[in-house]
């Protein structure tokens, strides 16, 4: 999904360091034209998904940072608190969402201490979102992008209504009440909305999904994705965002289904 | 270069099925133990979740199959009709050792053709249980134990540390077993479930251990959850 | 201050014959003139508490604080030129931040304190700049536990079980004295920690700077009290409301006790 890794066979590296940057010969820098920053991304994450529900909004991330095909990191956590009332949920380079966890922290930190004196208001998803959105635009209009896509779940305390929008390393935003991003928009996206449309109609007017089911609705799309997704691992958390504040859970896995593979055979005729 | 009236070789294969795999194939006193995982990829799209990468070649000879899923089935399709012609003429099957350098010529003379990474294994009356690797480029190397595809770069210093000569079936299962697993759950391309093959001269019998049940080893730190709001201690 | 007009006192850069930079001196006349600002060091944490005087009657109650945040669990109290504070204020949470960032983990309250002199007593050095008239108390909890450091305009410091700045600092520390003494007897009878709690200190702090106050002197003020314990999640917060009141109805009381009895 992450600029797709050369397959094996098809791009034999000399020094297997796929997937690390491979300078050309005889085209590596140039004194003149634009400076050229685009990096690729090394460590990844993978799908991120994100439902409103009746008390709020939910997202959830498996726990793998994939480098290459390699499943390097299984404990990783991708998604990332924000204040009482904001979550990220973060897919793509693993270092640039450890960058980014860095700069809003400091970001909020100092937030805090100017409330101290100034006793303005904190920041609001809808805030925090707007900086993610403008920076992630700058960074790609100076051809130096972000590598990631952003789920960013909260309530807004003010209008008193959940908040879930994306942006990615293009700058790209939009908002809706299912977002999933990579595969997920692929093979999650339709499950999502389908059992939002369900309760709430097309036009989302009706109620919403209860607590119980968009989790159930969540974890169905995590081992769809688990199935299909070969940079994905069963091991994943769901993060809660309503008025109470912010709950992210233990890891969990979803129940998979393999024993009716037991009896095939071959790729064809072959029967034993 | 491409033009109008050649077909583009290399953007032809960049869409390409892959197995993306792990594959292994231990021999043992008596026979051979076989075994692949289920996962068949294009980019990182998993196209089959239930792939069986054992295909039977003949009675008591066959292979594993890692690289491009249709280089590596056209190549068995036309060595197991070599091997079915071969028992006509010959009025006996041919040997591991026969097989495997059918898949080797293939392999050898077609190396730019083709990418295709084969373990050949079988039982024969003259040799037992044999085991024959033909990489990439189109050798044939005999050997007590191979492994094979993306998942194997993974496990050889498990199979290093573990292997034992003079194993019988049941510790070899386990070593099979427990080798795929450990390359399934590292590598990407490789995962689902795992087929395994035992063969002897007696019997060719499979077994297979579905992806909720596979061995399971060290998988990073259980994470635990947060809340807002919750009080932190010192700050350290 | 007896060599004033001997020329010696015009520029930071020129020493006076007795070895005295007397634009430093100066600057501690503009910290004196201010608000007594108290820190309090207690086992569980640390207080801070502030006599805010207001000039005029027009301002907005609460606002225009000389406490403020460092950092999530620093704190700083200023007495002197508050233009000076806010700017040191702004300067010190830069180096708090650069702090994490470059090594991952939050500033100790000692190594904040350092920096932060270093920054005043520079200062000190140049004929084109002049000295901070400013006090700084800073008071916060980190691994080592909790801390308190003052620093003066000439970018001195040190580190204190309790400390008084501003106008009526001698009162203020006569009577921190005898909280500190008391502690250190129970300490002497048994008690290897200090026994004195933030909730205890809040009262304590409130009841000195009401003591230290002159109604007769000195213009109206609005108490400030901040703190950095368990109960505030080891974060430099505001007291909340509930207490800053209690404190301030006993430090009232205990005014009215002192009158009845001179």
């Amino acid at each position: 999904m992450w600029k797709q890794p050369a397959p094996a066979n098809s791009s034999f590296n000399e020094y297997n360091t796929f997937p690390l940057p491979q300078t050309q010969r005889g085209q590596s820098s140039h004194a003149h034209g634009p400076v050229g920053h685009t990096q690729q991304p090394l460590v990844t994450g993978t799908s991120v998904l994100g439902l409103k529900y009746d008390k709020g909004v939910m997202i959830a991330a498996d726990n793998l940072a994939s480098y290459g095909s390699l499943a390097r990191f299984r404990d990783i956590q991708r998604l990332h608190p924000l204040g009482k009332h904001t979550l990220l949920g973060v897919a793509g380079d693993m270092s640039d969402f450890q960058w980014l966890k860095k700069e809003l922290d400091a970001l909020l930190r100092e937030e805090d201490a100017l409330a101290l004196t100034d006793s303005h208001p904190s920041l609001s998803p809808k805030n925090i979102y707007e900086l993610l959105s403008n920076l992630f635009y700058a960074r790609r209009s100076k051809m130096n992008p972000v590598w990631n896509a952003v789920l960013v779940g909260g309530w807004d305390k003010v209008k008193e209504e959940s908040f879930l929008a994306y942006v990615d390393l293009l700058g790209t935003t939009y908002s809706a009440p299912t977002l999933a991003t990579g595969f997920g928009a692929h093979l999650a996206q339709p499950l999502l909305r389908e059992a939002y449309e369900a309760k709430a109609g097309i036009d989302g007017e009706g109620p919403l999904l209860t607590q119980e089911e968009a989790e159930k609705v969540l974890e169905d799309c995590m081992k769809v994705l688990f199935y299909r997704d070969a940079r994905s691992i069963n091991k994943f958390q769901i993060a809660t965002i309503t008025s109470e504040g912010v709950t992210i859970s233990d890891s969990k896995s979803a129940d998979t289904y393999w024993k009716f593979a037991e009896g095939l055979r071959g790729y064809g005729a072959q029967t034993q | 270069m491409a033009n109008i009236h050649t077909v583009d070789i290399t953007r032809l294969k960049n869409g390409e099925v892959n197995l993306g795999t792990s594959i292994m194939a231990v021999q043992f006193d008596g026979g051979v133990v076989i075994g692949a995982d289920s996962r068949t990829t294009t980019g990182s799209y998993i196209a089959n979740r239930v792939t069986d990468k054992l295909t039977h070649i003949h009675d008591r000879i066959y292979c594993c199959r890692s690289g491009s899923a249709a280089d590596t089935q056209a190549v068995a399709d036309v060595v197991h009709q070599h091997a079915q012609v071969y028992t006509s003429v010959y009025g006996e099957p041919p040997t591991v050792s026969t097989a495997a350098s059918l898949f080797e010529k293939m392999c050898y003379d077609n190396k730019d053709q083709l990418s295709a990474g084969i373990i050949v294994a079988g039982w024969d009356k003259e040799a037992g249980g044999s085991v024959y690797n033909i990489p990439l480029g189109g050798g044939m190397f005999q050997q007590p134990w191979a492994i094979g595809g993306s998942g194997s770069t993974y496990v050889y210093g498990y199979c290093d540390a573990t292997y034992k000569e003079g194993w019988n079936e049941e510790e070899t299962v386990q070593f099979v077993k427990n080798t795929l697993a450990l390359a399934m759950s590292r590598d990407g391309s490789s995962g689902g479930c795992i087929r395994m093959c035992v063969i002897t001269k007696d019997k060719v019998e499979r077994h297979f251990i579905p992806g909720n049940e596979l061995p399971r080893f060290w998988e990073g730190k259980e994470i635990i959850g947060s809340m807002s709001g919750q009080k932190v201690g010192i700050v350290a | 201050m007896t060599s004033i007009g001997t020329g010696y006192d015009l520029s930071v850069s020129t020493y006076s014959p007795d070895g005295r930079l007397f634009q430093v001196e100066y600057a501690n006349k503009a910290v004196e003139a201010a608000g007594v600002a108290i820190g309090l060091r207690c086992k569980d944490g640390v207080v801070l508490g502030v006599e805010r005087l207001l000039h005029s009657k027009l301002l907005v109650k609460g606002a225009n604080r000389r406490i403020a945040s460092l950092d999530e669990h620093i704190g700083i109290a200023s007495a002197g030129l508050l233009a000076d504070g806010k700017h040191l204020t702004r300067r010190a949470r830069e180096e708090a931040s650069s702090f994490r960032e470059n090594y991952n983990s939050p500033v100790s309250v000692q190594i904040l304190s350092d920096r932060i002199s270093a920054y005043l007593q520079a200062y000190t050095c140049y004929g084109s700049v002049r000295p901070f008239g400013l006090s700084s108390i800073i008071g916060g909890v980190d691994k080592t536990g909790s801390k308190l450091f003052c620093i003066e305009p000439s970018g001195v410091y040190y580190g204190y079980r309790a400390v008084a700045v501003g106008k009526g600092k001698a009162l203020a520390k006569t009577e921190l004295e005898k909280i500190v003494n008391k502690d250190l007897e129970s300490q002497q009878s048994g008690n290897v920690e200090s026994s004195l709690t933030c909730k205890q200190a809040i009262d304590e702090v409130a009841r000195i700077i009401y003591l230290v106050h002159d109604d007769n002197k000195d213009k109206e003020f609005e108490l400030e009290l901040t703190w950095i314990c368990e109960e505030s999640g080891n974060k430099h917060a505001l007291v909340p409301e509930e207490l800053l009141k209690s404190a301030e109805e006993k430090a009232k009381a205990a005014l009215e006790e002192g009158m009845e009895e001179d």
